[in-house]
């Protein structure tokens, strides 16, 4: 069954694909940028594989007014095990090369975009739960507000304007998703008409 | 009739027209635009407030007074306990001071944006303020000295910066109970070098003893007179009373010319004589948020009259002020506050004088260089009264003049005058940013002016003074903004606003690296201690809180030290503490920093304590209360935040 057998550039993208996952792990894959009159400049939350980066004491120390719990990584067990799951994603991408079949290929793209979208339950998850579960005896209360940062894109809460897109780990990650897809079209030939 | 006769005869002879409409049309020059930065620094002495201000130009806009040499109780500068070694002196804490000159440090001729130093004129010192974080680094005091005018100038690389007496006086290291008329005999002039390190620290290296003068203003050489230092002097009658009409004798007085690498070499040679004396040096240190006070006992001396070829006596018409050195360091001049003519000296010309012995007798065993070998030339009928010269880089100079009460641009070599412009009123000194530096910035210049009379709204028998900026980038000098300033601004220096931006600028002080002996570094280890009548508050203010705010069993006799520290590690979040009854100040404290504020209660009672600058939107919440007992009360000592509830009622 020769056919089957993936061709030579799909191996060598599967290489960047790995390379891409080990990739993420050093750069920050989110970013939750907020602005406000007070900050000019910016502030920024940034949510790597293994850690939340950024501004975090100074938006902790904000969020003390409208009763938000304060962040912290050893708070979330994500951050433990991102790290082995990206390190096993670039694992399985070489050991794809050897097996070199497509059907396994789409396994794992399948398995990928199913791991991608719970992520961004999981990830909604802990922003409803932030950004609802406030102290009752907080200082600043808005009847009925809620500060629930946007998933992803562009919200206002209250004074802070909260923006939150895909950090360089999480173009990575994107790229790996689409560098699987392109490579599974192309080894079922889905590009050539029949 | 002869009303109307009268009326028109008024109308027609009119008083030659006022300039005050001079800068309608260039206004737009000076204008920055809101949330626009200015394109310079502008440094500018206090006078007699003691502080340094900073102001932006061309805007003219006041950004920060720096506490320097007198109390400043909205910083709590001179009354935390912290920064009371800041002023203190031989002669114990003194809280005020005259700051006449602003120098910034140099790096081969040029302003470098490290440091800038400033002159107390009264108990004479010389203060280093830090560009990092805007706030006085260190203050060293000048024995045998009696008011330090001369001064901070500094060497190209800032290899030294240097005083002089303005008041000679007996050395401190021989007997000055001597009558005042033995002024000839036993007064002597003393001009300091001081050593700046490579972190900026201050070190009296040497001084060298003159006979006694008035040491009046300095410059060191630059380029091909570095090396040299020139310290303009009057006095040289040595007048002891009514110097007015004493010291105003002779037509020439001096420009005294010190080779200072030859002091070194002297001093290396072991000829420096050690003298007992007494002062101090203070310095700030940015770990312990604390400063030091040391005195030191011992000074190295040079004489003058024995080591013939450090010092050499130029004569100078008349009274010489300023005394300023061209960016190439060849042209010397030397300001006659009651001459009709500037003369400039050339450098080279004195190197030739010197080496040929064209003297003209000795000036108290200090040999007199003959006033034509080294004369370069002279500016005629320049106007009266001139007082100080700085520089634009394109070969041109510009002086002011007090008595005329304008600026006048002439050409160095030429000795043409170009250009003249009146200011409002009799100028003092002027600035150019890097006008007295090897690279000038010749874009601006600031007049800073003695009299305002008319200029402004009035304000009673105390006026303003007053800084005026002038384009100078065309061939006439244009006004462009009048402003009034804090003190009375003697010198000021100016540099490129990126130079300063773009140093390092500190935003906040890391609250790891806080090394304070009663620093709190969270709220957990903040705590009320007592030793004996000695009660310790470690307390912590962040948004918008102290940790504690209740304090109870504080006793009449007791001595409390607040020692606060700001949690905070964000950039532009002080928080203020100030206590009801204080008689010392407020602590304003940096994010990282802590400071101790010294308070003795004197009646028994509640006293509410409360943040005294608007940190947040909490602010007016983040307050208070020590409770004072009788002495010898058995109220026992508590501290709390949050947890000192009223008791539940059934």
């Amino acid at each position: 069954m020769k056919k089957t057998k993936i061709s030579i550039v799909s191996k060598a993208i599967l290489l960047v694909v790995a390379a891409l996952f080990v990739g993420a792990l050093f750069v920050p894959m989110w970013q939750i940028q907020l602005e406000a009159p007070q900050y000019p400049e910016g502030l920024v939350l940034r949510l790597h594989a293994n850690k939340i980066g950024g501004d975090v004491d100074i938006i902790n120390g904000l969020n003390h007014y409208i009763g938000m719990a304060t962040l912290h990584t050893e708070n979330f067990f994500e951050f433990a095990v991102l790290p082995y799951i990206f390190g096993g994603f670039a694992l399985i991408s070489i050991l794809l090369i050897v097996i070199a079949k497509r059907k396994a290929i789409l396994g794992f793209l399948i398995f990928y975009i199913f791991f991608v979208v719970l992520a961004a339950i999981d990830f909604y998850r802990w922003n409803y739960e932030y950004g609802h579960n406030l102290d009752p005896n907080a200082a600043i209360k808005v009847p009925g507000m809620a500060y629930q940062p946007p998933l992803i894109g562009y919200k206002q809460l209250l004074n802070f304007g909260a923006y939150s897109i895909p950090d360089t780990g999480g173009w990575f990650l994107t790229a790996c998703g689409l560098l699987l897809l392109f490579i599974v079209l192309k080894e079922y030939q889905l590009f050539t008409k029949k | 009739m002869l009303v109307l006769v009268l009326g028109s005869a008024l109308l027609t002879s009119c008083k030659p027209k006022d300039s005050s409409d001079a800068a309608i049309g260039d206004a737009e020059k000076a204008y920055v635009a809101p949330g626009k930065y200015d394109e310079f620094y502008n440094f500018v002495s206090g006078g007699f407030s003691g502080q340094l201000s900073v102001y932006g130009l061309p805007s003219g806009r006041l950004f920060r007074v720096i506490p320097v040499f007198s109390v400043d109780p909205e910083k709590g500068w001179g009354y935390s306990e912290e920064t009371k070694p800041m002023l203190n002196t031989s002669h114990g804490f003194v809280p005020w001071d005259d700051l006449h000159h602003t120098e910034m440090s140099q790096t081969n001729g040029e302003v470098d944006g490290r440091w800038v130093f400033g002159n107390a004129n009264n108990t004479p010192r010389i203060a280093r303020i830090d560009l990092k974080t805007f706030k006085t680094a260190e203050i060293i005091e000048l024995p045998n000295s009696g008011g330090n005018h001369s001064s901070p100038f500094i060497t190209e690389n800032t290899e030294y910066v240097v005083a002089g007496t303005r008041f000679s006086v007996p050395a401190d290291y021989s007997d000055g109970d001597v009558p005042i008329n033995t002024y000839k005999q036993n007064f002597k002039g003393h001009i300091s070098f001081v050593k700046v390190g490579k972190e900026g620290e201050m070190d009296l290296a040497f001084q060298i003893v003159t006979p006694g003068v008035n040491f009046d203003l300095s410059h060191a050489g630059k380029g091909k007179s570095h090396g040299w230092f020139f310290f303009s002097c009057y006095n040289t009658e040595q007048a002891n009373t009514l110097l007015e009409v004493n010291a105003s004798q002779k037509d020439k007085d001096f420009i005294m010319a010190v080779n200072w690498k030859k002091a070194e070499e002297y001093i290396k040679a072991g000829k420096g004589k050690k003298q007992a004396v007494k002062y101090v040096h203070n310095k700030w240190n940015e770990k312990t948020h604390s400063a030091t006070s040391e005195t030191k006992t011992e000074v190295l001396v040079l004489d003058a009259a024995a080591l013939k070829d450090i010092c050499y006596m130029i004569p100078c018409p008349k009274s010489p002020h300023g005394c300023d050195v061209d960016p190439s360091g060849e042209y010397i001049v030397g300001s006659g506050k009651l001459a009709a003519l500037i003369p400039v000296f050339s450098f080279g010309k004195l190197m030739g004088a010197i080496k040929d012995k064209k003297f003209d007798g000795d000036y108290g065993g200090i040999n007199v260089v003959k006033y034509e070998a080294a004369l370069h030339g002279e500016v005629q009928k320049p106007g009266l009264g001139p007082l100080h010269t700085e520089f634009d880089g394109k070969g041109n100079a510009y002086t002011t003049f007090f008595v005329s009460s304008e600026v006048v641009k002439w050409d160095i070599k030429s000795l043409k005058v170009l250009d003249r412009v009146p200011t409002y009123y009799s100028v003092g000194h002027l600035c150019i940013p890097g006008g007295d530096s090897k690279k000038p910035f010749g874009k601006y210049l600031v007049a800073y002016n003695k009299i305002t009379k008319d200029r402004y709204l009035p304000t009673g028998p105390e006026l303003a003074q007053s800084a005026q900026i002038f384009d100078i980038s065309g061939d006439k000098m244009k006004l462009i903004l009048d402003f009034p300033t804090i003190g009375e601004p003697h010198y000021a220096q100016a540099a490129p606003a990126d130079l300063i931006r773009n140093n390092g600028q500190l935003k906040f002080y890391k609250i790891g690296d806080n090394n304070h002996p009663f620093a709190a570094k969270g709220e957990k280890e903040s705590k009320v201690t007592r030793q004996g009548n000695q009660v310790h508050v470690y307390m912590t203010s962040i948004r918008s809180h102290f940790g504690p705010d209740n304090i109870e069993g504080i006793k009449m006799g007791d001595e409390v030290y607040f020692h606060v520290t700001n949690l905070e590690q964000d950039w532009d979040v002080p928080h203020g503490f100030g206590i009801k009854g204080a008689n010392t100040a407020e602590l304003l404290i940096m994010p990282g920093e802590t400071a101790t504020l010294k308070w003795t209660p004197d009646r028994v009672g509640i006293l509410p304590f409360y943040c005294t600058d608007f940190c947040s939107a909490l602010h007016q919440e983040m307050q208070g209360y020590i409770r004072v007992s009788p002495a010898g009360s058995n109220v026992p000592l508590s501290f709390s935040l949050g947890t000192n509830l009223p008791a539940a009622t059934k």
